[in-house]
């Protein structure tokens, strides 16, 4: 009986795993193919039959993309823009965030809201008003003006998922404090941020991402050519020579390993911070 | 008491006022404006002035037949997509809802596509299913013999709009995935177990004990599943652009062309206005459902 009941777990642990192993080639073999495709000269690009590992894997559009494609250009302008939108965000948001959670003054509940339309207006929707005023600003064609409205984007998500976080801060911490005599500002910078750090992280990665994945605004505001940034470069290495798909796979590697690499390696916060907002919106 | 009070206050709005105005100007005072902006027959010359129309640009979005056509894809996008994630996302959910070895690789692996740009995967699933020497074809055609020629995916409505689906369905499998087991982790092991011991069968126990206890997840999941299937942009944009003859046009790719191909940024505010009202009322009627009491502001 023990034993049957045994094997009988057995096999259904089999089933499952044979399953899931199926779905994961679904989900892999593109990336595989990806690669693979990197890695070939152009003329074996659309070859018949198509090969998942290539028979003479060149570099050669690694090397091509970084240097005769100004890659290396696109790469850092992306960086730049994204650190310096993280920087932001995450400094803006969580003093928004702290004022949410720890303090009652008049106009709270209606401030909140506004942020909660914020939350849920789609990006896209905004882009005809933004464009305009980023005209009007003087900030079409620059990189700092890419930060300015990726980071007013980033806010509203940010502040929203760190306000609840701070609210979970045990109160009698901060009580112990005040009676120290210590101000806001120091609750803030001693207490609070130091206990959030795995908050931070979270909303940090997502607005690293939101930066360094975003093309829609980009493409609409860049026109210079050393201002483009990744997404953008990609986009236009197919536009521009059609068939250099190889080229094209390589300049997406190049952008999609350092964020699978962040992923992998911060993968808790990434769940935590997704879950927390589906769990208790 | 009265001065510590007003310092209180005061420290409050410092802490607001940096972000908040930023906030605003960003994203606040354009929602406004693009409401403004879709009652003018906006011109874009400087020193011009943009002739007030009313609800001019609405109307001509009732009578505009590319307009109803990129709603009926939109539609379509969603009835293709948002079942299928919810069914593959919560069956791998509960299949990995379980000891087992690897559960954690298992998730990542599924997870990847989320993280990957849509920038990439648009351009990825373009190539895999180009008419001759694509992935997919190769498999159907030469491999499978499924089909007699090659299929050209992307020159036809249907089957262009089947790839950007799948293309979607592929991409949010690993999310909804995620939070259906968080979700299922929720649910009591010894519930689940002692419904086991019964001799329940494996159905009858997920819908007796798990499904109850997670019903208000799907249904969130599902919302938002459903507004991510009005904002469907860059991959019909980059895979099709809205072609052929604007056959595969959905909202998004409509308003932008109107906006920035057109340069009529009136009808396109109009009917990203549209929009905007539209997934307003999904998340208000979202939020009402599934507020708890400890996240009332």
């Amino acid at each position: 009986m023990v034993t049957g009941s045994a094997s009988r777990t057995r096999a259904i642990l089999g089933v499952r795993i044979l399953i899931l192993s199926v779905g994961v080639f679904l989900m892999i073999v593109p990336f595989a193919y990806m690669f693979a495709t990197s890695l070939k000269p152009n003329a074996l690009v659309l070859e018949i039959p198509p090969k998942l590992i290539p028979h003479h894997p060149t570099t050669a559009n690694y090397t091509d993309a970084w240097t005769s494609n100004k890659f290396g250009r696109y790469f850092l302008n992306s960086l730049g823009v994204a650190i310096a939108t993280t920087f932001f965000s995450v400094w803006l948001s969580s003093m928004m965030a702290y004022a949410f959670a720890r303090f009652s003054f008049p106009g709270r509940r209606i401030l909140f809201g506004l942020l909660l339309i914020g939350l849920m207006v789609p990006t896209m929707m905004l882009i005809i008003p933004q464009f305009i005023l980023a005209k009007n600003l003087g900030m079409l064609d620059s990189l700092t003006g890419l930060v300015f409205f990726y980071t007013g984007g980033t806010l509203a998500l940010n502040t929203f998922l760190l306000r609840s976080f701070f609210q979970d801060i045990p109160r009698e911490l901060e009580e112990a404090m005040v009676v120290d005599g210590a101000g806001p500002w120091k609750r803030y910078l001693k207490l609070v941020l130091p206990l959030s750090r795995p908050a931070l992280a979270t909303v940090g990665i997502f607005s690293f991402l939101a930066s360094w994945d975003e093309f829609v605004w980009a493409l609409t505001v860049i026109n210079d050519p050393n201002k483009r940034t990744l997404p953008i470069a990609i986009s236009l290495f197919q536009g521009e020579h059609s068939t250099s798909w190889g080229l094209v796979f390589a300049a997406s590697t190049i952008a999609v390993v350092p964020v699978l690499l962040a992923f992998v390696i911060f993968q808790r916060q990434f769940v935590s911070g997704l879950t927390t907002g589906a769990l208790k919106a | 008491m009265q001065a510590s009070k007003r310092k209180e206050t005061l420290a409050a709005y410092t802490f607001l006022a940096p972000g908040f105005v930023l906030f605003a100007l960003v994203v606040l005072y354009p929602i406004a404006r693009a409401f403004q902006i879709s009652l003018y027959h906006w011109s874009i010359v400087p020193g011009t002035t943009s002739q007030y129309i009313g609800l001019g640009n609405y109307t001509h979005a009732l009578h505009d037949p590319i307009f109803w056509r990129a709603l009926e894809n939109t539609g379509a996008y969603m009835v293709f997509t948002v079942p299928a994630q919810i069914v593959l996302g919560m069956t791998v959910a509960v299949l990995l809802d379980a000891r087992m070895p690897a559960r954690g690789l298992y998730r990542t692996l599924y997870y990847l596509p989320v993280v990957t740009s849509w920038v990439v995967v648009s351009l990825l699933f373009r190539y895999m299913f180009i008419t001759d020497g694509g992935l997919i074809n190769f498999v159907l055609h030469d491999k499978l013999h499924l089909v007699g020629h090659n299929i050209e995916w992307l020159s036809h409505r249907w089957s262009a709009l089947a790839v950007i689906s799948i293309l979607g369905i592929w991409k949010g499998i690993g999310w909804s995935m995620v939070i259906f087991l968080a979700a299922l982790q929720t649910v009591p092991r010894e519930l689940k177990e002692a419904a086991a011991v019964d001799g329940a069968r494996a159905w009858a126990r997920f819908r007796a004990v798990s499904l109850p206890a997670i019903l208000p997840v799907i249904a969130f999941v599902t919302v938002m599943l459903v507004i991510g299937g009005f904002n469907v942009f860059i991959s019909v944009f980059l895979i099709t652009n809205g072609g052929p003859l604007d056959e595969t046009q959905v909202l998004l790719t409509y308003m932008y062309r109107q906006a920035f191909s057109f340069l009529d940024f009136g009808y396109g505010s109009s009917l990203s206005f549209t929009l905007t009202l539209i997934v307003f009322a999904l998340s208000i009627a979202q939020l009402r459902l599934f507020r708890r009491p400890k996240d009332a502001a």
